[in-house]
């Protein structure tokens, strides 16, 4: 692995037609990440243009707190190219699972790419960061991860936030969190941060950032919580092959009952799809294969805040703080109700004896003026 | 029998038909959305040998509850203004405390209705202190159902009224907290339902004043007494001043 980038870098086409694939698996490639991307002609155009004559754009990768399935994902992604071209040593300079060199040599290339390309670099960052304990919960060449960020982060073009636990703590932030894992944009101000969360994304997804950030030479448009537009604007609800069983109102009420075999929404089997903001139902997983729901597997909501701490898996109600993982809000609810009906009632008897007076007045007004009514005298 | 003291009642116009409307607008859209709002929460399981593209309960569901939402927002929001243009019933300031009085009131409801001590009933004529601050209180929640339910209704619409609400899922962090809080807070509607209506019964039951029937025609019935009492404070109050007046006077001439 040629740790450090040459000096008259190459683009991103050379490396293409040096590792063998043709012009037409390039124009593939290209017209593949437009429309993941949902470009238009011009906008494809653009990407085409950019990835035959930029030169590549540096990227350090970092690995935190974590399992590596963002990696994971990101390698897997259907289309070759991603894996070859914006993942092999030309475009990674530093990434711990799949970089040859170790040791030394391999901090010394993170060093020399931090040096040489300030402010050009994009960080990647997979995992999130403990800060309890001073951060020794991961260190690495004996820094901890909370140093290593730091340094990284300060010549960074942009960063992006890969998977639930660098965007949110994922499962070790889940309750108690005991290592205070904390998401990347907790602990980084004045960079531009792209998170692009699920555990993990969609190695598409993942391709497709990368590709948006290096074509256009930006960051791709972001929602208000910090993801890209093109593939968290939509919830998986929305793009769910099952919808027209939900809004029939026809649900899976076991895993194996006869609604299961036929189908039905996994709705009531706690699918978390209308309230997950993912592409999932549209880029689908492995190829374009399958997704969870396709499966017969609700949707987990894995690229939600919090998602660990949100309730249960397998059902709608959800879990909330102070009332212990029981409660629900419709049992709490009705728990409430029995209670301010006891009380009514309660104060209705007190009424007919406290007021006894009043109400025996008032009663006795009515049948004077009833009698009064009658005999005409009035 | 001896012979009780009857009172002379005096009809006072105190829901105007504005005010009317919206309460049972309120009160009908209240009730759609807590019945959709609980199913779509947990539907029922259905069965069925047509096709799923033939029907369309959950949706049907989901469009009451949604037509009933643009209904309660407006109406709510129209509600607002009359706060400011209706009648001294209906007027702002029944709500929200500006004064000691209000306080005051506040405490004498609660020792006379709640703690049902004995002693002189207070009277109000339209909302008693405590319920106006308790509807100012359903006020806001009605102001956190609408933000959670537009929230989480703005990313399946295109409707630029919805989409101002877009900013509301950023702030709780995603759509399924913001489902949490809309879901409990529908329950405190519950409540809130089932104690008003008894409070009606009861203030019917205990003044009779026709409590209940106002919300029909307007109208409450008010002891005659009552205006004297009125009168002559307002009179007390006059010569108090007046007698200020007088002594400030004094020493001028
Ligand atoms: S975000 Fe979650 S999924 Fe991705 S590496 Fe982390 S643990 Fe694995
Ligand atoms: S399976 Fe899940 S995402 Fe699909 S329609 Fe049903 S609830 Fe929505």
């Amino acid at each position: 692995m040629s740790t450090i980038a040459p000096k008259s870098t190459p683009t991103y086409y050379d490396e293409v037609v040096r590792k063998g694939y043709t012009r037409r698996d390039f124009a593939k490639f290209c017209a593949m990440m437009g429309a993941y991307l949902g470009l238009s002609q011009s906008g494809l155009a653009q990407v085409t243009e950019a990835l035959k004559t930029k030169p590549r754009v540096p990227v350090i990768w970092l690995h935190f707190q974590e399992c590596t399935c963002c990696s994971e994902s990101f390698i897997r992604s259907s289309h070759p190219m991603v894996a070859d071209i914006l993942l092999d040593q030309i475009s990674l300079d530093y990434t711990e699972t799949l970089m040859a060199a170790s040791g030394f040599q391999a901090e010394e290339a993170m060093k020399n790419t931090m040096e040489k390309y300030k402010g050009e670099y994009i960080l990647c960052v997979e995992g999130s960061v403990p800060t309890a304990a001073d951060g020794v919960y991961c260190m690495i060449g004996g820094k901890t991860s909370m140093q290593i960020l730091e340094e990284a982060a300060a010549g960074a073009k942009a960063i992006i936030a890969w998977g639930s636990c660098a965007c949110n703590g994922c499962v070790q932030a889940a309750a108690p969190n005991p290592t205070s894992a904390t998401p990347i944009h907790k602990l980084v101000s004045g960079k531009p941060i792209i998170k692009v969360p699920g555990c993990p994304p969609i190695g598409e997804v993942m391709a497709g950032v990368i590709v948006h950030v290096v074509a256009f030479g930006r960051i791709p448009e972001l929602d208000g919580l910090g993801r890209p537009k093109a593939f968290y604007s939509k919830r998986v609800h929305d793009t769910c092959y099952r919808r027209p069983f939900y809004d029939a109102g026809l649900f899976v009420e076991t895993f194996d009952d006869e609604n299961a075999r036929k189908g039905y929404c996994l709705y009531k089997v706690g699918c978390k799809g209308p309230s997950t903001y993912n592409a999932c139902g549209v880029t689908k997983w492995n190829n374009g294969t399958s997704f969870p729901i396709q499966s017969g597997h609700g949707c987990f909501g894995c690229s939600e805040e919090n998602y660990w701490d949100n309730g249960r898996i397998y059902s709608r109600a959800s879990a909330f703080p102070g009332f212990g993982i029981e409660a629900t809000a419709d049992k709490v609810g009705k728990v409430a109700l029995g209670v301010t009906a006891v009380a009514l009632a309660a104060h209705a008897v007190a009424t007919n004896v406290r007021k006894h007076k009043l109400i025996h007045n008032l009663e006795k007004e009515g049948q004077q003026s009833e009698k009064d009514l009658e005999n005409e005298n009035i | 029998m001896e012979k009780n003291k009857v009172h002379r009642l005096r009809r006072v116009f105190v829901w105007e038909l504005p005010v009317r409307i919206y309460h049972w607008l309120n009160a009908l859209c209240i009730v759609a959305l807590i019945a959709t709002g609980l199913y779509i929460g947990s539907p029922l399981v259905l069965q069925s040998s047509s096709e799923a593209s033939e029907k369309f309960f959950m949706g049907w569901v989901k469009t009451i509850h949604f037509i009933a939402a643009f209904l309660f927002f407006f109406n709510f929001a129209f509600r607002i203004y009359w706060g400011f243009v209706g009648n001294k019933y209906a007027d702002w300031r029944n709500f929200i405390p500006t004064n000691k009085h209000y306080f005051k009131e506040m405490w004498q409801v609660f020792k006379m209705d709640i703690f049902m001590m004995k002693g002189k009933e207070h009277l109000s004529v339209g909302h008693n202190a405590v319920a106006g601050f308790s509807y100012f209180i359903t006020f806001i929640l009605f102001l956190i159902q609408c933000i959670t339910g537009f929230g989480l209704y703005a990313a399946m619409s295109n409707f630029w009224f919805a989409k101002l609400f877009a900013w509301v899922p950023t702030l709780f962090g995603g759509d399924i907290l913001l489902r949490q809080v809309h879901h409990w807070t529908t329950w405190l509607f519950i409540l809130f339902t089932v104690v008003h209506v008894y409070l009606v019964f009861y203030h019917d039951y205990v003044e009779g004043r026709g409590e209940i029937s106002s919300m029909g025609g307007g109208w409450k019935f008010i002891e005659d007494e009552v205006f004297d009492e009125v009168k002559a404070e307002k009179q007390k109050k006059l010569q108090e001043k007046k007698e200020k007046m007088e002594a400030q006077m004094k020493p001028l001439t």
